[in-house]
């Protein structure tokens, strides 16, 4: 008897969501099957990856990683520019982590201005991220998604503490939106619930289950997002089927393993490749456990990463 | 757990007098609210349809699906009835799943059509001669359907075994014969058998008041046991809530605090 291949077959599907502008809409997600498995089923969008670029200088990223942005990092507007226009960006990541009480303590209009600027330098499709701060991000994503209206941007990340106006920011002004929930599985469905019962479309909404680095509770993260699409695909859990982001770098690029000295660790290898591809493996591990839109750092990892996915779809 | 809405049928005094007068208004109203409760399916009971139950099959079916966006269950004993209604079943959303055929020759009809026209059927086990003592003799009848489903050309997939629900008020020791049949049923193939059951059957006969909680405590005990399908009334929000709840304890479903609201 021939070998016949076994294909599962799914019940549900993933949302596919698409943000920017005209001829530069970018579109992932609508998969009604697990990662890569096309024999099983329609992969109709490769994942899709954004530069993170910040509001201030990097001054808390690793040497070898600054190095890649020196000579454009102290301005937004010049860093977004060498990405899309020298890196060949597919989307970029603006994140105004400047505005963070314990960093510049930016205001939500100076976040605002950054933002338009950036928009009226780039084509490129835009993911505005906050700073992670609860009660901050409520001000400064408000701002951010009216300065950015007409845009159809990503704006996160709306949390537990503040998505209500930060999901009514994203709705007057028709922009998609990150939900994050830190690494619980049944918080994030009801974020999502909630977020969906305040009259915001499901498919305009993106699950971010929290990232984390390879070795830093990577395992908890995969069977996070495991658990996810299984639940979307298997079960044809409507709450569970938009798409998955993993914001990588700034996990990665906080572990002593991409800083650790040379000399100090002489059979760790060598620094840049060792942050590159710790940078790299995350990621692949994250798309393999169903993200389907990556917010990265380092030119080389991302560069290695979307071969991965070219070869792998 | 797959929801077939028990809403629309024939005993119902208001949807007969809609089926008479031929008013689709009532009926598509009823089979919208089920489907949008969560049925599956729509149960479509015009009970013996002696007259015209070609026509009347016919028009249900046309006028439920210009509503709802749904597989219909097709209940009736008049078999060129049911055909009718086959015909005219639109399988844009799932295919048409018939109500019933059993171990009594003059059922086998019931078999031949949904061969014929690619449906589901659902399979009582009872024969021609009595109701069956236990879940033993379920299995029994169970396998004899099933050989003759083979011959007939109906594939194991498309049969949901029906154990019969008795009242408990009257056959106590019927209710768990039931249950253990479900079990039971499962193992009589690999894949699994389906299996569906009338639920409100266990609670006909008790007071009004207690049918609800009734219906509840049995659904659970048959869901736990692997039951794939209900014919029941997705209306009955505690019922639902209940079928919700067990699916969380399953594992069916992931829990989130709101899970009863999706």
């Amino acid at each position: 008897m021939a070998y016949v291949v076994p294909k599962e077959s799914y019940n549900g599907k993933v949302l596919g969501v698409s943000f920017g502008k005209d001829s530069q809409t970018l579109n992932f997600g609508g998969e009604n099957t697990l990662p890569f498995l096309s024999f099983e089923g329609e992969i109709p969008a490769k994942p899709v990856i954004a530069f993170e670029i910040q509001d201030i200088p990097p001054d808390d990223w690793p040497e070898t990683l600054k190095a890649q942005y020196a000579a454009v990092s102290s301005d937004p507007v010049k860093w977004a520019m060498h990405c899309q226009n020298e890196l060949k960006a597919q989307a970029i990541a603006l994140r105004l982590i400047g505005t963070h009480p314990d960093r510049e303590n930016r205001s939500a209009q100076d976040a605002a201005k950054t933002v338009k600027d950036v928009l009226a330098a780039i084509n490129v499709p835009l993911i505005i991220l906050g700073s992670n701060n609860v009660e901050k991000d409520a001000s400064v994503l408000v701002a951010a998604a009216e300065a950015a209206s007409g845009h159809n941007c990503i704006i996160g990340k709306a949390q537990e503490g503040n998505y209500k106006t930060i999901v009514a920011a994203a709705l007057a002004h028709n922009h998609k939106l990150i939900a994050m929930s830190e690494l619980d599985i049944n918080l994030a469905k009801q974020l999502n619930i909630l977020i969906t019962q305040m009259g915001f479309n499901k498919e305009n909404l993106i699950t971010d289950p929290m990232c984390s680095a390879l070795g830093y509770g990577l395992e908890y993260t995969y069977s996070v997002m495991e658990r996810i699409r299984l639940a979307a695909l298997m079960q044809n859990d409507a709450t569970m089927q938009p798409p998955i982001a993993g914001d990588v770098g700034m996990y990665v690029w906080k572990i002593k393993e991409v800083s650790a000295l040379e000399a100090e660790v002489p059979l760790w290898g060598k620094l840049e490749e060792r942050g590159v591809a710790w940078e790299a493996v995350t990621a692949s591990a994250m798309l393999i456990a169903g993200t389907n839109l990556l917010i990265m750092r380092h030119p080389k990892a991302i560069e290695t990463v979307q071969k991965v996915i070219g070869e792998l779809i | 757990m797959i929801i077939i809405g028990e809403k629309i049928s024939v005993i119902a005094k208001k949807v007969r007098e809609a089926m008479n007068a031929r008013d689709p208004k009532p009926i598509q109203e009823l089979a919208e609210a089920q489907w949008k409760a969560g049925a599956h399916f729509i149960d479509v009971n015009i009970g013996p349809a002696e007259e015209k139950g070609e026509d009347l099959m016919k028009w249900m079916v046309e006028s439920i699906q210009k509503t709802v966006k749904a597989p219909l269950c097709l209940d009736t004993t008049n078999s060129s009835a049911l055909e009718a209604g086959l015909k005219a079943h639109n399988n844009t959303w799932g295919r048409a799943l018939i109500n019933s055929t059993s171990n009594d020759p003059e059922r086998f009809v019931i078999l031949e059509l949904a061969a014929k026209h690619n449906a589901q059927v659902i399979a009582l086990t009872v024969g021609k001669g009595g109701l069956p003592a236990d879940a033993e003799e379920r299995c029994g009848i169970a396998a004899e359907i099933m050989a003759r489903a083979a011959e007939y050309g109906v594939p194991l997939e498309d049969i949901f075994l029906d154990p019969l629900i008795l009242q408990v008020c009257t056959t106590q020791d019927q209710a768990m014969h039931s249950i253990k049949a479900v079990k039971m049923f499962q193992e009589l193939n690999d894949p699994p058998m389906k299996t569906v059951v009338g639920l409100s059957n266990i609670s006909n006969g008790v007071p009004k008041n207690m049918r609800g909680l009734i219906d509840r405590v049995y659904l659970t005990l048959l869901m736990y046991e692997g039951l794939t399908a209900a014919i029941m009334n997705p209306l009955d929000k505690e019922l639902m809530d209940t079928l919700k709840t067990t699916d969380v304890f399953l594992g069916k479903t992931l829990y989130a605090h709101s899970y009863l609201e999706t």
